[in-house]
């Protein structure tokens, strides 16, 4: 379980980093290290050049403003799931990150490696989705950002050029008084979900919904926004029975399927925690649930 | 392909020097370089939690982390714990009496761990340690006896009595 051998760099710049990037072959970025070292000492990845932005000025921060929360890339998760401001103005993410790992892991994770490594089922991505979010990428010829639903290719394939990196993530906030809620099955506590479901809810003067946003992370190649359910939301009143039908668009969703579950059993699951998390959310929204 | 790289850190309070291939680990690289061996080595992809050391004061897995990337920080390992005159840090004492170890092999993963956690948590409810150590595989005790230890450790910590 020792990683080859590989030529280490550690630019203490983003310029210095995508120029690394541009003039190496086969080379990998190094963030946090929870996805990567793992890959690395079994030998499932091997980059001749490891790119570690551990040393990188300014990929770190958050700050929330004008109606919009933005975070470095280098930000550790323990540090997203600690920070007040989120918690206050981004609730879901706050939620989703008591499923990330461990508290080893979320130590040294990093959300910008989250979104990068782009696993199916990774909670951060899944909220990213949930959002709307916009990534921020640096490459040779400067900045551009990429919307999140343009951002997974496919499975575990970034739309990032080779020379190419994400620096930050900016979320446009919900108002305040919105209701939200992060579910997820997972075998064991901190283990990727087999599937999660977020969901997000504003009701408007008249208790009807105004908004609302159906994530699922796990079921297809990447988390996926569950439109039909959000259709079927927007301009009712809610009730449990409109949460049951929203969250019966999910049975029809084309599931993946690997030795931990079968494709109906992810159907099922996405349905399940789809009308719990939109039943907490509606509670949350009302008031009635903290 | 054996490139090394010479690094400097602080390590249990002690500036160290050393030079490290620079695909070794921490957990390899205090064990086998500085010889602190307390630090165990187990999985080494993440998942056991038995090489947790603390970096700048944080629980990380040691197995995770590059060595070269700790240079210019401070790690604690189990062997930083216990005082100078070899007075058990409360979390080891607790071990000690309320069997919170049999085999020893993840036990200093459990420590590390366990001092970020209550420095943070003064007065953990059981599940919350059961949470925090939820990262920390250990195939002896079912566990038990270290959330027992965890929660008198924590009672010595802010002073009550145990």
């Amino acid at each position: 379980m020792k990683p080859a051998g590989f030529a280490y760099h550690d630019p203490q710049t983003v310029a210095e980093a995508v120029a690394l990037l541009g003039r190496l072959e086969n080379a990998r970025l190094l963030a946090g290290g929870q996805s990567l070292m793992p890959m690395l000492a079994m030998r499932v990845a091997f980059p001749d050049h490891l790119i570690d932005l551990n040393r990188v000025e300014g990929l770190d921060g958050i700050t929330v403003e004008q109606g919009v929360l933005r975070i470095g890339a280098m930000t550790r998760q323990r540090s997203i799931e600690r920070s007040a401001a989120i918690r206050e103005a981004c609730p879901l993410m706050t939620e989703a990150l008591t499923h990330v790992g461990h508290l080893q892991t979320r130590n040294r994770g990093t959300i910008g490696g989250s979104l990068c490594h782009l696993d199916p089922s990774a909670e951060l991505v899944t909220v990213a989705a949930a959002l709307d979010a916009t990534i921020e990428v640096a490459g040779p010829e400067g900045q551009r950002d990429v919307a999140i639903a343009d951002f997974p290719l496919g499975f575990m394939t970034p739309a990032l050029a080779p020379e190419e990196m994400v620096v930050a993530i900016r979320i446009p906030l919900w108002p305040r008084e919105h209701g939200y809620s992060f579910m997820e099955f997972a075998r064991r506590h901190g283990d990727y979900a087999i599937v999660s479901a977020a969901a997000l809810l504003v009701l408007d003067s008249a208790g009807r919904i105004a908004r609302a946003s159906v994530t699922l992370g796990g079921v297809g190649a990447a988390p996926l926004r569950v439109t039909t359910a959000e259709t079927a939301l927007v301009g009712e009143a809610p009730t449990p029975a409109l949460f049951r039908a929203a969250a019966a668009c999910c049975e029809g969703i084309e599931a993946m399927e690997d030795p931990q579950a079968p494709a109906w059993y992810r159907q099922r699951l996405a349905a399940v925690l789809t009308r719990r998390a939109l039943e907490r959310a509606w509670a949350r929204a009302t008031g009635e649930a903290a | 392909m054996s490139e090394t790289r010479r690094i400097t850190l602080i390590v249990n309070g002690e500036h160290r020097e050393a030079e490290t291939p620079v695909r070794q680990h921490l957990a390899d690289f205090l064990r086998g370089t500085l010889g602190l061996t307390g630090t165990h080595v187990g999985c080494e992809h993440g998942v056991c939690g038995a090489c947790t050391v603390l970096v700048d004061g944080h629980a990380v897995r040691a197995c995770l982390m590059l060595a070269v990337q700790a240079a210019g920080h401070e790690v604690t390992t189990v062997e930083g714990l216990s005082l100078a005159d070899g007075t058990l840090h409360p979390l080891q004492q607790a071990f000690c009496d309320h069997h919170g170890l049999q085999c020893g092999f993840c036990t200093p993963g459990m420590l590390t761990t366990l001092v970020e956690f209550l420095a943070e948590h003064p007065a953990p409810s059981e599940e919350e340690v059961r949470l925090a150590i939820s990262g920390n595989i250990c195939r002896c005790t079912g566990y038990d006896s270290i959330v027992a230890a965890a929660l008198a450790a924590a009672r010595a910590l802010r002073g009550d009595a145990a």
